[in-house]
């Protein structure tokens, strides 16, 4: 059973949300969909200072079986990529929560949170995906 | 496993198993109206003997003669030994050969071929092949417009000197990806791209430019300072170039400062004979940096859970097997058997022999140029350095002169007017290793019987 903490926000494309004070978000994976994906070896961000919407594609995953896209799950400009990840990709198997976030976004419009699923209906998303 | 089809008993129980008595009651569903009955234009079953009969009477009619055609595709001398080793059964049956625990010799030769097509080249990598030259370009346009992350214009430069079937290519793959194709006029003196006239290009966004090498002309490009431009300018520099000639001229990965970043091109000239246009093999090279927006097969070499070599494909993850819509390319494959003879070649010739080869090509086409040219009425229209091919410019009208030089079992090159009117009469011709002494003699010998019958017709007419 995959990890799904509580105090995060999700999407049903399996993106996972932190949201400070000052309106930036955090960005990454999630633990359920690292596992489907297998090792990471290689990952494409955004540039920072692009403006992207909710919903773009702005990146790539890509394991050892897979490429995945990494859509926004909210609206704003990119204000830091993580830089860890070029030379450690591993991060996002190994601490999908933590470490191996993928960027930070200055959030347009924090009312767009509110269309993301919490951990609860996630977790119906993923249930309802392995059957 | 042996392909072992059904018995008549076979296909009994297996009906009986789904409850019907035939096959055709698999297909109900297809509405009746829909199904073709009988075909009209095919014609019925022949026989062995009587099938070999009739291909023999219609390969009969090609007339080949000489060949001094170029244009795209070249008439070398293959060693015997290319193409039995090719036709062994390993090589030749064998489809999709990627498994790696079942296809390490496969895979084996795909890598060497990679190690030989990129060193050739001068770049860090290479796929396993494509279809063909110009599927290989259009490949590398989009490759281009994918990995360059300054340039959002997606515009491409395309030189009127890429071969014109390319262009078409490029145009119908590429072309329809939101990718802008702006077309480079060349200098009519030289038959070449002119560095300064990029120029009018200077404030603008620019993807990549396509440098041909040599150009569909036969004549070499200023590639150094072409790359120097595009890499000012932050666009990738696509080289179309034909991997004989790389033997001679500097590889794409030393052009100007920085090199080409992507390298493309026709392998035909490689052990594979002429064949009505096919099939043939396009190679596709890159800088490290590109690897993972090259499409295609890339084999790698590893080591098993003994630490013992082996073989397998890499890089898959933007494949259309796994991305599918997404994947960096959906028409592509590589052309295993063809690749198959190129290494052979390549290996056969060493790069010693390949630079013999080549230089023998530039010789040949120099002699024939000088001899064509002493024939009144025939000049050599660009006055830059060519690798194997060059443009003749006629009094007469170029079609009337093929088809003289036809008769007397010579194909005297490609009529380049449908592709360039604004050149007028003119002939591409070319002359690889093939050809001797007493064939360029022969050629000049029929070109001037040609000229003199139209010298005495104009003096008749002016009577």
């Amino acid at each position: 059973m995959s990890q799904i903490p509580t105090d995060l926000k999700y999407t049903e494309t399996h993106e996972w949300v932190r949201i400070d004070d000052e309106g930036v978000a955090t960005v990454g994976i999630t633990d359920h969909a690292q596992g489907l994906l297998g090792d990471v070896v290689y990952i494409e961000l955004p540039e920072i200072d692009s403006e992207i919407n909710s919903e773009d594609e702005i990146g790539v995953v890509e394991s050892v079986k897979a490429a995945a896209d990494v859509y926004s799950p909210l609206g704003g400009t990119v204000v830091e990529i993580n830089e860890a990840l070029a030379g450690a990709p591993q991060l996002i198997n190994t601490d999908p929560y933590g470490e191996g976030w993928l960027f930070r976004i200055q959030v347009d419009d924090e009312d767009e949170l509110k269309e993301l699923l919490d951990a609860d209906h996630y977790a119906e998303t993923v249930a309802a995906e392995e059957h | 496993m042996p392909f072992i089809p059904h018995t008549e008993k076979d296909i009994k129980e297996m009906l009986a198993a789904i409850g019907t008595d035939s096959i055709r009651n698999l297909f109900d569903e297809i509405p009746a109206n829909l199904l073709a009955k009988e075909l009209k234009n095919i014609p019925h079953g022949m026989s062995e003997m009587d099938l070999g009969r009739l291909l023999q009477t219609l390969a009969d009619q090609n007339k080949n003669g000489l060949n001094f055609i170029g244009a795209g595709a070249y008439e070398h001398h293959i060693p015997a030994a290319v193409w039995d080793i090719t036709s062994r059964g390993e090589f030749l049956t064998a489809y999709t050969p990627y498994q790696a625990e079942a296809s390490q010799g496969t895979l084996q030769l795909l890598y060497e071929y990679q190690t030989m097509i990129a060193s050739l080249c001068g770049m860090e990598v290479a796929n396993a092949s494509l279809y063909d030259g110009a599927t290989a370009l259009a490949e590398a346009v989009l490759m281009a417009a994918r990995s360059n992350k300054n340039s959002k214009s997606h515009r491409v430069l395309m030189p009127m000197t890429v071969h014109p079937a390319y262009r078409a290519v490029v145009k119908a793959i590429a072309g329809t990806q939101n990718i802008e194709l702006i077309e480079l006029p060349y200098c009519t003196e030289g038959g070449h791209i002119l560095p300064a006239s990029l120029q009018r290009f200077a404030d603008q966004d620019i993807t990549a430019l396509i440098i041909p090498q040599p150009n569909f002309f036969g004549v070499l490009e200023e590639v150094d300072a072409l790359t120097d431009w595009a890499k000012k300018k932050n666009a990738l520099v696509i080289a179309v170039v034909n991997p004989m000639s790389l033997a001679l001229l500097k590889e794409p990965g030393q052009w100007g400062e920085s090199g080409a970043d992507i390298v493309c091109g026709e392998g035909q000239p490689l052990g594979v004979p002429l064949a009505s246009g096919g099939p043939y093999f396009g190679f596709l090279c890159c800088k490290q940096e590109f690897v993972r927006q090259m499409p295609g097969r890339i084999v790698g070499r590893t080591v098993d859970l003994d630490g013992k070599e082996g073989f397998a494909l890499t890089l898959q993850a933007r494949e259309q097997h796994i991305r599918r819509a997404k994947a960096t390319s959906n028409i592509c494959t590589n052309q295993g058997l063809l690749v198959t003879a190129a290494t052979i070649y390549m290996s056969l010739l060493g790069p010693e022999g390949l630079k013999r080869v080549a230089a023998m090509c530039h010789e040949n086409t120099q002699l024939l140029v000088e001899k064509l040219t002493k024939v009144a009425g025939v000049e050599l229209v660009f006055n830059r350095p060519y690798f194997h091919e060059a443009v003749l410019r006629f009094t007469k009208p170029v079609q009337a002169v093929l088809k003289e030089l036809a008769h007397a079992g010579i194909q005297g090159g490609y009529a380049l007017a449908d592709d360039y009117p604004e050149l007028g009469e003119t002939l591409l011709v070319c002359a690889t290793e093939t050809k001797t002494a007493e064939d360029l003699d022969a050629y000049q010998k029929h070109l001037k019987e040609c000229h003199c019958e139209e010298r005495s017709d104009v003096e008749a007419l002016s009577i």
